[in-house]
């Protein structure tokens, strides 16, 4: 296999390369973000008016915990009930079974063409 | 058996890529152990209690020990390769000599984004621990937490820039004393050493399993957290004096000693804080080992779990800072990146232009985003280096079987904590997909974005035989 020479990247270009890779990294965590749909779905499902340590499920030990924090049952009410949504539709858990191989596969195939190049390059033909 | 020995000693970690500057070999055992734990130790100071929001108490402990047996499988899996692959990058130079160069672009972001969101998570938990300690100090008002935030992080990317040791000799210090904290708490509050303060019984009463047992699945989801960023070790590897023995040493140890961190932190907090307010760590408990303290009713101890904390999170900071630099370095060195990261510093040695350039990267993530989405990321990107080191590892034995190289130290009973790993790494990504499952798609979907980016457009900038750098024969079946 004849020597693959890499053309030489100008700085112009390296700095290009550098601003797409961070934009895309900011925007894989704040887009998400922005959209108001990046997780802790944990919401208060069944709010309780003028709640007691009682009505909020705690026992003598637990209130008194909570009061050594600085609580009390007003405002440790939403700490208490929010809860996450583990509910989930098939088709969800699919589509993520499915992302997941196949960013695998993908990684995998382009990866083992990419080697072949290498390994000939390094050690010639077999 | 290819004639290079790994464990001679006689490679300058430069040496294959030719550039007359090389990064120092001045780094022992305890420097590793230092690197590992003081990453991840901070895991135990916060982050962790998220496993209790999202199933209870028992559910943060069973995938305490679960996640404790899929960080033993890194550590072991780690171990073998790296003592043998031993140079800058860690896994990242590891999927480019057994996998292929996407792969290894690919768990070399996976690293810098790992470690630099740990960083940012790091920075806003000190932030929160001084102010308060300005409100226990008798400071009024809300204490404005983003200069101590960029003060940190910028600090400690100077202390890094300036040399390897004193880095690491720092963190050995604080991460010993943070993991002293977390002992003498244990023994003062468990009823080792005078009355104890424990209820777990009434504080676990009616609320065992909350969610019931998909709670416990969706608690692995920050059960990570517990040891995440054990596997930096292996970014030490071109700066350690003997590779070979070192870096399993340094590792093993220091999983163990994470392993007993984690349960005793457990015990401690769960015994003390009630479920809900630890595990909501944006508005609980932030900090639940410190918050333990403040209940004991000793000022010593919520001093000396202040220090703790504070030490905790700098020695994490700080070793993710030293890897995630690395990582970069690296992968500029070999033109997946712009090649301009790829330079050592003349005088300190260092890679100091990865340091420098994370910098902004990390406040961004630290004064932008909440804490657990933070984390969340760093969990993902930790997650998806995890499910490769499987597939690494049963290349690596396949195409190098065992004799045809020497390894400075082999991982017994292979492939069982291989297909352990992957297990475990699939119902982890199960537990992200309960309550976070878009941020899991965003993750891979970026990562699927910027693979097409690198194949179609950066990859042609790298030079294809001269990547392979290791002194090992023809791998079989090429």
């Amino acid at each position: 296999m004849s020597h693959y020479v890499p053309p030489k990247q100008g700085k112009l270009s390296q700095l290009f390369d550098v601003i797409v890779l961070v934009a895309l990294t900011v925007g894989a965590l704040f887009v998400p973000l922005w959209l108001n749909m990046a997780g802790d779905a944990k919401e208060v499902t069944t709010p309780v008016e003028n709640p007691t340590w009682e009505s909020l499920g705690q026992n003598a030990v637990q209130a008194g915990q909570y009061e050594a924090l600085g609580y009390t049952p007003e405002t440790a009410h939403d700490l208490i009930l929010a809860r996450f949504d583990y509910s989930f539709t098939t088709g969800a858990l699919i589509t993520m079974i499915v992302v997941i191989v196949a960013y695998y596969f993908l990684m995998l195939k382009f990866s083992e063409a990419e080697y072949r190049e290498v390994i000939s390059e390094k050690f010639g033909q077999k | 058996m290819a004639d290079f020995d790994i464990t001679s000693g006689e490679r300058d970690g430069m040496g294959p890529h030719g550039t007359k500057v090389g990064l120092l070999r001045v780094l022992g055992p305890a420097h590793v152990w230092a690197l590992g734990v003081g990453i991840v130790l901070v895991g135990e100071y916060m982050g962790w209690n998220f496993a209790v929001g999202k199933g209870g108490a028992y559910a943060a402990l069973i995938a305490c020990w679960f996640a404790g047996i899929l960080y033993t499988c890194v550590a072991m899996i780690d171990s073998e390769v790296t003592s043998t692959v031993a140079a800058a990058g860690g896994q990242y130079t590891q999927a480019k000599h057994i996998v292929g160069p996407l792969m290894a672009f690919n768990v070399g972001l996976y690293l810098v984004f790992a470690y630099t969101m740990l960083e940012a998570a790091n920075a806003i938990t000190a932030g929160y621990l001084f102010s308060v300690v300005a409100t226990m100090s008798g400071f009024e008002g809300e204490l404005d937490q983003r200069p101590f935030i960029i003060l940190v992080i910028m600090f400690l990317a100077w202390l890094n820039y300036r040399g390897v040791l004193a880095t690491l000799t720092f963190n050995l210090v604080i991460t010993a004393i943070a993991f002293s904290a977390i002992l003498v708490l244990f023994l003062s509050t468990s009823g080792v050493l005078g009355g104890g303060i424990m209820q777990h019984a009434a504080l676990f009463e009616g609320h065992e399993l909350p969610y019931g047992w998909v709670g416990v699945l969706a608690a692995m989801h920050f059960g990570l957290w517990y040891y995440l960023g054990i596997e930096g070790t292996t970014q030490a590897a071109e700066e350690v004096r003997s590779p070979a023995r070192s870096l399993p040493f340094g590792t093993l140890a220091g999983i163990m000693t994470l392993l007993i961190a984690a349960t005793l932190t457990w015990y401690v907090c769960s015994g003390v804080l009630p479920w809900e307010f630890l595990g909501d760590g944006v508005n609980g408990s932030v900090a639940p080992l410190f918050d333990t303290a403040r209940l004991s009713g000793s000022n010593g101890l919520v001093w000396f779990l202040g220090f703790g904390t504070l030490f905790a999170t700098l020695a994490s900071a700080n070793g993710c800072i030293n890897d995630a630099s690395r990582a970069w370095f690296a992968m500029g060195r070999d033109k997946y990146l712009p090649a301009w990261f790829g330079a050592v510093h003349p005088k300190y040695r260092t890679p100091y232009r990865a340091i420098v350039f994370l910098v902004p990267i990390a406040l961004i993530f630290a004064l932008g985003a909440p804490l657990d989405q933070v984390i969340t990321f760093s969990i993902l990107s930790g997650l998806l280096e995890y499910t490769f080191m499987p597939l690494n590892i049963i290349l690596f034995r396949k195409k190098w079987p065992m004799g045809s190289i020497k390894r400075g130290y082999e991982h017994p009973f292979h492939p069982l904590p291989a297909i352990v790993l992957l297990s475990l790494c699939g119902i982890t990504f199960f537990a992200v997909f309960l309550g976070y499952g878009t941020q899991l798609v965003a993750m891979i979907g970026f990562y699927i974005v910027v693979s097409l980016w690198f194949h179609f457009r950066r990859y042609r900038f790298v030079d294809r035989g001269a990547q392979f750098t290791m002194p090992w024969p023809k791998p079989q079946g090429y």
